[in-house]
């Protein structure tokens, strides 16, 4: 935490570590397709071509660039900075998801690689897959722990629409983290023609550089929209962090405008007193390895990860991307948590005052917001990614709100 | 540096025989079973053990092994009553070799100067960590190798000829090959494919050379080691400790007695292949 660097943005180094964190812990018989997806991925990064087609079905397909909307009943409800959303909830499949997914699939192909596996928390990157796999005509299989098949029913039936293959994960609690154990177990026993795209910036060297920076579309969108819409840069920007790829996604182009004050915002579950009643591993945890990479994790004296929990079915993960705990420890971006109750609240209100169901992911993020905004002046300029859509959800919600439907 | 490891192998080879590796997770189902299991080990034919350090999350681990996994875990197994066992097997057996398996969190939580050093005295002669793979050696393997512990690496189908090197530059003890791509106890190998890629590593290395991850009865044991110094079997052993547990978790007296059972009659197998084939 003592020395400031240069820039923040220059990770990771070329083996993969963002300061202590990322790395490649993986078993032998993956490192070699590790190495493969590295080399595959720099050599489309110089590529024009890969470039132009991925901007092109960014646009078209994804419906690319999101709108930039400012939130004004919420801002004068909430009496304080002036709330942007950055609408990647309209995204084609309902989440800033896509974005990552048609940067995957495509070097899928250019890897010639003929199937596709992938894990989900809430469905949201399940379905993004899906979607991509469909469109490029690529069977697809998804793992999903089955606690969440439950909490999301809408998000598996459209994955099945979509000819995915769901496989129930029973291990552990049947959340997120138990369906990367077993798209990993798929991938080390069908290495020659499956590509594994994972959802979050996380797992082992290059999957966190490789979502970031295909997720860094978001920050790059705010820059230029904020400028057209207030001849300025934001303040303060706020998003929610499971794994952190949205998070990320907003916050990387701006993280060397070190006047801009930057928030992620964890799931606090049932709050931070008990380490399985909550998801905010950079709040409760200590750095670990797991899924290919040291980051920060929920875990107990004996090194044993803890399940956690949340309410949101996309937060629950007792990890986080490398990026994100290396840049908890160098202070540039503040890392807080809010409970169930907060996000669940913070739900209903942006629904009523904006006419804009939010997922409960970003809920968390809008519950900070909540309580950052009447702190800040009003010339503040706050961002927050609402980075999915609530449809998913609302089954969930009624539940918990104790409405039949 | 010469290990128990070292010496074993060397004295198998003599034999002319594969050596017989046996995987059992430390603690499983619980830790008075799992100790006497460990001790009668050697007399019922095994001449390297493999424990494994139970995690929550063993990615390169089949259903079998996740699950014995998990008993143990339940039952309270830590990683200081991991080094505790082998302290107490040490006591009665001095000659063994005896690896520690895993994954790297419940280490680098130790943290892994003190796991170095306690493997050290409790007994311990070399580690296999699945999750630590040659690019991150500094880690673990490094400090391991110079305390004088042997860091025994896997080397898969997927380690091509380009690879292969990098495997095998810090390696000591012996080399585990993995006889399928995959997770542990899921498929089974097949011999002149496991045979030939043995062969592409020995022309590559004096360490002997151990298979494991499908091998399951004394047949197949029998048709891996041709070729090779040692077989490994895990999840044949695990199946016998569970299907002995009752509905409460509870485990019959003769769990260990069947688990040994099994390991004698692989050991029967591995050595009168060696009487046929010097025959």
């Amino acid at each position: 935490m003592s020395d400031t660097p240069n820039s923040y943005r220059t990770g990771p180094d070329e083996r993969g570590h963002f300061g202590l964190y990322g790395g490649r812990f993986v078993a032998e018989t993956l490192m070699p397709l590790i190495l493969e997806l590295e080399q595959a991925y720099e050599d489309a990064k110089v590529d024009p071509e890969f470039h132009a087609e991925l901007k092109s079905l960014l646009a078209h397909y994804g419906g690319r660039p999101s709108p930039l909307y400012y939130a004004e009943r919420l801002t004068e409800h909430l009496g304080g900075a002036k709330i942007y959303f950055k609408r990647d909830e309209l995204n084609h499949t309902g989440s800033h998801k896509i974005n990552n997914c048609l940067g995957q699939i495509q070097l899928a192909r250019r890897m010639k690689k003929g199937r596709i596996i992938a894990e989900t928390g809430a469905g949201q990157h399940g379905v993004a897959v899906a979607t991509v796999a469909a469109r490029f005509g690529l069977p697809c299989v998804v793992y999903m722990g089955c606690t969440d098949i439950e909490r999301q029913a809408p998000n598996v039936f459209r994955m099945k629409l979509l000819g995915a293959e769901v496989i129930p994960v029973t291990a552990g609690s049947g959340t997120l983290k138990d369906a990367m154990n077993e798209a990993l177990r798929d991938w080390v026993a069908n290495v020659d023609d499956t590509f594994y795209i994972i959802g979050t910036a996380a797992g082992p060297h290059p999957y966190p550089e490789m979502v970031r920076d295909f997720q860094s579309i978001i920050g790059q969108e705010v820059r230029t929209q904020m400028m057209e819409a207030e001849g300025r840069l934001p303040d303060t920007l706020v998003a929610c962090i499971g794994g952190g790829s949205n998070a990320i996604g907003l916050f990387h182009d701006f993280l060397d405008d070190k006047d801009i004050a930057i928030f992620g915002v964890e799931a606090g579950g049932l709050g931070l007193g008990n380490p399985d009643e909550h998801c905010a591993s950079m709040n409760g945890g200590k750095p670990g390895v797991l899924h290919g990479n040291r980051t920060y994790l929920l875990q107990d004296d004996d090194g044993q990860i803890i399940e956690g929990h949340s309410i949101s079915a996309g937060l629950d993960y007792p990890g986080v991307g490398p990026e994100h705990s290396w840049l908890r420890d160098t202070g540039r971006v503040n890392y807080v948590a809010v409970t169930d109750k907060e996000a669940l609240e913070a739900f209903q209100l942006c629904t009523r005052l904006e006419g804009i169901i939010p997922a409960l992911e970003p809920s968390h993020a809008l519950a900070h917001v909540t309580k950052l905004a009447p702190t800040l002046p009003a010339d503040n300029l706050l961002v927050m990614n609402m980075c999915g859509r609530g449809d998913k959800d609302v089954f969930a919600v009624a539940a918990l709100l104790g409405v039949e439907m | 540096m010469t290990t128990r490891i070292d010496t074993r192998f060397a004295a198998l080879k003599k034999d002319g025989r594969a050596a017989l590796v046996t995987f059992t997770t430390a603690g499983d189902p619980d830790y008075d079973t799992s100790l006497a299991l460990l001790k009668a080990l050697p007399a019922a034919g095994a001449d390297v053990i493999e424990m494994g350090m139970p995690f929550s999350d063993p990615m390169a681990d089949g259903p079998a092994i996740q699950a014995s996994s998990q008993r143990a875990l339940k039952a309270g197994q830590t990683m200081k009553k991991t080094l505790q066992m082998v302290r107490e097997f040490r006591e009665g057996d001095n000659d063994t070799p005896l690896v520690l398996m895993g994954y790297y969190n419940p280490i680098y939580i130790y943290p892994v100067d003190d796991f170095i050093k306690d493997c050290l005295e409790a007994g311990v002669d070399g580690l296999i960590v699945v999750d630590v793979p040659p690019e991150e050696d500094e880690e673990l393997c490094i400090p391991a190798l110079k305390a004088g512990l042997n860091f025994i690496r896997l080397a898969t189908p997927t380690t091509d000829a380009k690879r292969l090197p990098t495997v095998l530059q810090n390696t000591s003890g012996f080399v585990y090959y993995v006889s399928i791509a995959g997770i542990t106890g899921t498929k089974a190998p097949d011999p002149s494919k496991v045979h030939a890629q043995v062969a592409r590593i020995k022309s590559q290395t004096e360490l002997p050379v151990a298979v494991g991850f499908g091998v399951q009865t004394p047949a197949q044991a029998r048709a891996i080691a041709d070729g090779a110094d040692g077989v490994v079997v895990g999840t044949a052993l695990v199946k016998i400790i569970e299907s002995g547990l009752d509905d409460a978790g509870k485990c019959a007296p003769d769990t260990v007695e069947k688990v040994t059972k099994l390991v004698r009659s692989l050991a029967d197998g591995l050595t009168s292949s060696e009487t046929v084939a010097a025959k």
